[in-house]
């Protein structure tokens, strides 16, 4: 029976495709729980790992207690959070806009939330309201770029694109005077928000944010299977029954919330949600139903980890300097491996 | 089947369909006909959801399309655009998966077992099975336009809509899709509207012609009625004699006519 030799090939075929994605699965999750073990142990007082089972269970000294459940543990449940953010953000609005130089701040969110930061901290006014005032600020740019980038035939991809790159520049160049305005100690404090830090953010930041950004998770997870038809052409979407405007409504909106609510946390921490998607994709091939939900856990990994280098040195530096440091030369890594014909996934 | 009543529209404010009727029958191949930018690609882009109508309606079965779900109306109605984006690396397999969009509701996450059996059966349909894991961007031009074929087949619709799918392909391709749509024309009773540029290829194997002209249908009916040589004059500009041939009717274009679309109006505004 030639249906029945066909049937038992596919089979074969799939479980081989399983094994293939759980031992992906198997190494994210191997590399980020290592990763949250060394960064529950290292920082300015190195402790065992029996000292840190211990002072997850309350025991042991009280100094270990409270340096694991005050300063390290919501440290880095913001670098998950913030990384998972960043990194779905990317991978989400990569996919819509089938554009390999998108990231999370690409529709204006950087710009808004840059500028309504800056001035609080500039004029030295509402400082305790800064998250939400960011986080405000990056949700109404983004909602002006989507007005500009909508037309009467529906959202297109380039108007969008422009429209963020518009109003990024119209918005940093008055973020730009009113950094040359102000004195020199708020100049330290705007850069350090402008540069991307989890310095001192403890649970009231991560419980704040992180039922939202839990959310936007599992939304972006549902919606990557669009994001595949989307990849086909406008032509062929609209042809498979996909609503190009609301779908495109939808990613932009979860990648809006994720990115602000991700910047509200942290500032502007760049690159993560730049290169993480492109790793990703490296490793799994080009099924967004993939990248989409390993992004999330490969920008949380990298966030951690970068922190943990950020924060083990001489001198803390903020977590955004590393990723830059770090990402750069490994984007510039990626383009180059892309020059190479690709193998299939 | 499919009834095109009193339909507009065009790109951007102008109207390149300015009113049109037509029906078409459940299991008809019908071509659509025309010179470069007498409407031919856009009333198909009108019908396709792709350019949006300004009055007037498309009924499928009965229904108008438009006051439908777009995903109701894709289980219907299946579309071949003229050119495909490629995503880099996407297997055969893969593309053709997502020909079960229609099908899926907003949380399944996978294909279920009828999904696999309409995937694995259009690859069959199309001869695409042992391509199922290459690379479509590794395909050539008539195995791309066949993988493409498949995506359409597995969302198993009644009505098929082709954009030139010939056009770059050489003849013995071109020939070979066009058999392959024969036999699903045949076997499968599947109703199919091409635009085709080639007049011989459409021909043969189309059971009615439309010719369009200027954005209004010229002429509308089996080949033997639509190819006059007065026809041929008005909305190509050629003239031709047509000979019976044993593939039927073919046209053998003898010399370009004087324009009649280039009025000097018309070449002072190109002008500019």
């Amino acid at each position: 029976m030639p249906h029945d030799k066909l049937n038992l090939s596919s089979t074969r075929e799939t479980k081989s495709k399983v094994l293939r994605r759980a031992s992906i699965i198997g190494f994210f999750a191997v590399g980020l729980v290592a990763t949250l073990l060394l960064a529950l142990a290292q920082g300015s007082v190195t402790m065992s790992f029996s000292e840190v089972w211990q002072a997850l269970w309350h025991q042991g000294p009280s100094l270990n207690q409270t340096i694991l459940w005050e300063l390290r543990l919501p440290r880095i449940a913001a670098a998950l959070l913030v990384g998972a953010a960043l990194g779905m953000s990317g991978a989400l609005l990569q996919g819509m806009l089938r554009n390999g130089l998108a990231d999370p701040f690409i529709l204006g969110i950087s710009a808004g939330a840059g500028l309504v930061a800056i001035a609080l901290i500039t004029l030295n006014v509402f400082l305790a309201w800064l998250p939400l005032a960011a986080w405000v600020g990056a949700v109404l740019t983004a909602a002006l770029v989507y007005f500009l980038g909508h037309s009467s035939t529906g959202i297109a991809v380039e108007r969008l694109v422009l429209g963020g790159v518009a109003v990024s520049s119209l918005f940093g160049a008055i973020q730009t005077t009113l950094l040359l305005l102000s004195d020199d100690g708020r100049i330290q404090a705007a850069l350090n928000w402008l540069i991307g830090s989890l310095n001192g953010r403890g649970w009231a930041e991560v419980t704040t944010a992180g039922p939202y950004i839990g959310v936007a998770l599992i939304l972006g997870c549902l919606l990557s299977r669009v994001i595949n038809v989307l990849n086909l052409g406008d032509d062929l979407a609209v042809s498979l029954g996909i609503s190009l405007s609301r779908s495109r409504f939808l990613i932009g909106g979860v990648a809006t919330l994720l990115a602000a609510s991700a910047v509200s946390i942290g500032g502007l921490i760049g690159f993560v949600g730049l290169v993480v998607p492109h790793g990703v994709r490296l490793v799994v091939g080009n099924d967004y139903r993939w990248i989409v939900p390993l992004s999330a856990v490969g920008g949380a990994w990298v966030l951690t980890l970068a922190d943990l280098l950020a924060r083990v040195g001489a001198i803390e530096l903020p977590v955004g300097v590393v990723t830059a440091l770090l990402g750069s030369p490994l984007f510039i890594w990626l383009l180059y491996r892309r020059a190479t014909p690709f193998q299939g996934a | 089947m499919l009834e095109l009543d009193q339909i507009s529209g065009g790109y951007g404010q102008g109207l390149t369909i300015p009113d049109l009727d037509l029906t078409l029958h459940s299991g008809e191949w019908l071509s659509l006909l025309g010179a470069n930018g007498s409407g031919k690609s856009t009333l198909l882009k009108l019908v396709s959801r792709m350019l949006p109508i300004r009055s007037g309606g498309v009924r499928l079965d009965g229904k108008l399309i438009h006051h439908q779900s777009t995903q109701k109306v894709a289980q219907q109605m299946a579309v071949l655009p003229q050119q495909q984006t490629l995503p880099a690396g996407l297997t055969v397999h893969q593309l053709v998966c997502l020909g079960r969009t229609p099908y899926q509701p907003w949380w399944q996450w996978d294909l279920t077992p009828t999904d696999r059996h309409k995937v694995t059966l259009s690859l069959i349909q199309t001869g695409m099975l042992s391509f199922r894991d290459r690379p479509i961007e590794q395909l050539s031009g008539g195995e791309r336009q066949r993988a493409f074929l498949a995506l359409a087949l597995a969302q198993d619709p009644k009505v098929l809509l082709l954009d030139e799918p010939t056009t770059y392909l050489d003849l013995r391709h071109q020939l070979e899709l066009l058999d392959l749509l024969k036999v699903l024309h045949q076997d499968h009773g599947l109703t199919i509207i091409t635009v085709l540029h080639d007049l011989n290829l459409a021909t043969r194997y189309s059971d009615r012609l439309a010719l369009l002209y200027q954005g209004q249908l010229q002429s509308l009916g089996t080949p033997q009625q639509v190819l006059t040589t007065a026809n041929l004059a008005q909305v190509f500009g050629i003239n031709a004699s047509i000979i019976d041939t044993p593939v039927g009717l073919q046209i053998c274009a003898l010399s370009a006519n004087a324009h009649p679309q280039n009025t000097p109006s018309d070449l002072n505004h190109a002008r500019g």
